[in-house]
């Protein structure tokens, strides 16, 4: 042992003790240092989502001391020619500022812009996974809710995160949100009034309570429910797919320290790598192309960031709809598409637990996770549902297809009007029947190969040289609900 | 860096075959996974899965010394990129993002080569304990050990609570006026339309088959309801409703920018470039694609807009300018519980 090594030791033994003769923690911190992860890299995908959200926070305080939530209209001087002297609100020329004067703000900008995509991709994906394994069952239901309202909370963030900028294509998305608040049935107009001091584009206290909202009310939430996401999971431990040892009362894996600590690190380098990297050298949101807002401007194909776009395709989706009675608008066509829709998707999301509860009568719990083709039914309910709203966020972009690909916008949208409700049903039996000759055949359709190894003799007839059908490993514990006569 | 005896180049030559090493190792890696075999015949009864691999492998140990420094490298340039460059992006970028990307390379390395290699087993709690829960209802209903009038303070409890929320949650309706304030628009008779320039619109320049934004001279631009399109049509083109006969002089016809649907700003219009095949003469809003025809007044032809275009009544003064004549008789803008329809 070096001279320098002896010192770093004594030092953290010091600093330990410090700690524990006030807290007393080494319990807690044993305990911590042992925790198991069990490997899988489906496991990574909501580590990533936290990894984008520490970047996200970073990058967002940097945003934040530049950001002047302003309405009042100012000249441009700046050093971008192109919307020299023209008129803009005081939130937009800040970012134009951050993105042309202050050193290092583009980048920030950017990767700030590009961990906030990557952060809600990576929350659905990591949705995906816990669906398709049945993750959301007892004990872990209530940990899936929280996931999901977080997911709720991130689009909500993430809109009003680029809605601050007040260039024209923020402004617009803005002005649609309004148009969604007032088409709530009855409370709607109140609701878009108070929310935005009047009538859209509101008072100047709007955009300073979009900001609150931002860079406060929605992070500490956020923060808040992350915290709570993970002390729930070490409550409980990580579920486990099935393998060798791997039982329902244990979980199999790599402790925490240091093997698995120090790869969760080089994770959150790498996650942040990436965004910086992107955020460098891939354009994103070039603002200063879109200009300043005012009402009466527009501009044509545009394109909302992507987790919005399933909202965009379901109002552009939506027949024009819109029962009166009397003198009264019951329900205002925005109210379908871009409300009813998510409230539908979402509820059907929350209440899927209890619903799979009381249709299989498994009130059991659940620690090892089944694979997609251990419950085919599920696994078909998900597919179907999962493709209802993909195919609405692909309507979003028919627009684009008809200006690359000429095909006419108004055939697309009559014919998604009614595909929205058929391939599902498609998507349904082909995923269910998929996942049942999974399951017969024990196959997997990613890794190796299954299947006999033949050779033609002589006399012609065929001759098996081997066989590599695998059968599960007798030591294999089956999850708990994938019997046979129990499994969907 | 390790200290060492050997030379530089012999070091630079140590850790390129330490990074051969760790590609291999990956390869290999990969290739078993690959490889799988079907499983044993006949497993043990009960397999214990734990092991512990120490690597010992001093070469991976230098190979995460060497990444380090890089990313260290990286993060000093990118300090002297800041300082010189500024705001050149694209390089703060490489160089945030490459030193980034050494660290994670390192303490990947690190966490996979250099540390032990464990595989452990936890077992998990039984996270529903009867025996406990009864005490805690029992702790808890104890605490009301006496008394007797309990149904009346629950109540009360409950009134109370109900009270105090509404009345933190009253000041919230100072946000925001009543919702009568969607009901304004800044054009009302007599108001002259001008362009984005301030220069006020003649009727005699109005073509058939443009597509002009009009503002209200001396009102807030800004304001939801002010812009207006204005086009000319051929009076074969139009075939308005009886009551909006003088709406259009000369065949000059103005209606509100904001489309009824969802509040874009309308920014397409489309006029038949040769009338006996083309499609007759239509606006159509950029967010969701609502599609209004002009000539009879507004209607909803395609798109998810629940009611028609408004249109603004105007007239041509005396030195031959645009001006409103009257106010729109319906709400401008996305549909609400009471929107004024026509």
């Amino acid at each position: 042992m070096t001279r320098l090594q002896r010192i770093v030791r004594r030092r953290s033994e010091r600093g330990l003790r410090y700690v524990e003769a006030r807290i007393g923690a080494a319990p807690a911190i044993k305990w911590m240092l042992r925790y198991v992860f069990p490997d899988h890299w489906s496991f990574l995908l909501g580590e990533i989502a936290l990894y984008a959200f520490i970047v996200l926070v970073g990058t967002g305080i940097f945003l934040t001391l530049y950001y002047i939530p302003g309405d009042h209209q100012v000249v441009y001087h700046g050093p971008y020619a192109l919307l020299r002297d023209q008129q803009m609100s005081e939130a937009y020329r800040s970012v134009l500022d951050i993105t042309f004067n202050v050193p290092a703000g583009l980048l920030m900008r950017q990767v700030h812009h590009w961990a906030a995509d990557v952060f809600i991709a990576a929350i659905v994906l990591h949705l995906m996974r816990i669906f398709f394994t049945g993750a959301y069952r007892k004990p872990r239901d209530l940990n899936y809710y929280i996931g999901l309202t977080m997911l709720m909370l991130a689009i909500l963030e993430g809109f009003a995160g680029y809605s601050l900028v007040d260039d024209l294509l923020s402004g617009m998305g803005l002005a649609i949100a309004n148009g969604v608040a007032l088409a709530i049935p009855g409370i709607g107009g109140q609701l878009g009034s108070t929310v935005w001091g009047g009538q859209f584009p509101g008072t100047s206290s709007f955009l300073p309570r979009l900001e609150v909202i931002h860079v406060f009310l929605i992070p500490l939430t956020l923060m808040a429910l992350i915290g709570i996401h993970l002390a729930m999971i070490m409550r409980q431990h990580h579920s486990q797919f099935p393998g060798r040892g791997r039982r329902e009362r244990n979980v199999v894996g790599t402790p925490m320290w240091p093997a698995y600590a120090l790869r969760s690190i080089g994770l959150l380098l790498a996650v942040a790598a990436v965004l910086f990297l992107v955020g460098g050298l891939i354009q994103i949101n070039p603002i200063w192309q879109w200009g300043p807002y005012h009402p009466y401007l527009s501009e044509n194909g545009a394109q909302p960031d992507w987790y919005i776009g399933w909202l965009i395709g379901a109002l552009r989706l939506m027949p024009n709809f819109e029962p009166v009675i009397g003198r009264t608008t019951v329900i205002p066509n925005p109210f379908w598409g871009g409300a009813l829709f998510p409230l539908v998707v979402f509820g059907v999301m929350y209440a899927w637990p209890a619903l799979e509860r009381r249709f299989t009568g498994d009130q059991r719990r659940h620690d090892l996770l089944d694979r997609p083709r251990d419950h085919p039914t599920r696994t078909a309910i998900g597919s179907a549902f999962l493709s209802w709203v993909v195919i609405v966020f692909a309507v979003g972009s028919t627009d684009r297809i008809f200006v690359r690909l000429h095909i006419s916008y108004q055939s697309q949208i009559y014919f998604w009007r009614f595909g929205i409700w058929i391939l599902p049903i498609a998507v349904f039996f082909i995923a269910r029947s998929g996942a049942r000759a999974l399951k017969r055949s024990e196959a997997h359709p990613l890794r190796g190969w299954q299947g006999e190894i033949v050779r033609r003799g002589p006399d012609g007839r065929p001759e098996v040289l081997s066989e590599t059908a695998g059968e599960p490993a007798e030591d294999i514990e089956p999850p708990v609900g994938t019997f046979d006569g129990q499994g969907g | 860096m390790a200290r060492g005896d050997g030379s530089r180049a012999g070091r630079l030559a140590g850790w390129l075959v330490a990074a051969r090493a760790a590609w291999s190792g990956l390869r290999h890696r990969r290739e078993v996974l690959a490889q799988e075999p079907p499983p044993a015949p006949e497993p043990p009864p009960d397999p214990d899965p734990t092991e512990r691999i120490v690597p010992a492998n001093p070469r991976y140990e230098t190979l995460v010394a060497v990444l380090l420094l890089l990313g260290a490298a990286l993060a000093v340039a990118f300090v002297v990129i800041y300082i010189v460059l500024q705001t050149n992006t694209q390089l703060l970028g490489l160089a945030m993002g490459g030193a980034l990307a050494m660290l994670a390379a390192a303490a990947i390395v690190a966490g996979k080569f250099v540390v032990p290699q464990e595989t452990s087993v936890e077992q998990r709690d039984d996270l529903l304990r009867e025996p406990e829960e009864k005490e805690v209802v029992e702790m808890v209903e104890a605490g009301g050990e006496g008394i007797s009038r309990r149904g009346l303070l629950v109540g009360a409890s409950g009134v109370a609570g109900a009270a105090m929320v509404g009345a933190a949650a009253a000041p919230l309706a100072s946000l925001g006026p009543p919702a009568g304030v969607l009901h304004q628009t800044p054009w009302k008779s007599g108001v002259r339309l001008v362009n984005d320039q301030n220069q006020v619109y003649a009727a005699g320049e109005i073509q058939i088959g443009a597509f002009y934004t009009a503002l209200p001279e001396g009102q807030d631009w800004e304001s939801f309801g002010a812009g207006l399109m204005v086009i000319r049509l051929p009076s074969s083109m139009i075939h308005l409703p009886a009551s909006r006969q003088s709406w259009a002089p000369q065949g000059i016809m103005a209606f509100s920018k904001i489309c009824p649907h969802a509040g874009c700003a309308i920014s397409l219009y489309r006029y038949p470039t040769y009338q006996p095949t083309s499609a007759g003469p239509a606006f159509t809003c950029p967010c969701h694609y609502s599609t209004f025809t002009p000539g009879d007044g507004g209607q909803v032809i395609f798109g998810p807009a629940g009611r028609p275009l408004p249109q603004l009544p105007l007239m041509i003064d005396a030195e031959g300018n645009l001006r409103a004549a009257g106010q729109f008789d319906e709400d401008l803008g996305p549909s609400w519980w009471s929107v004024r329809r026509t």
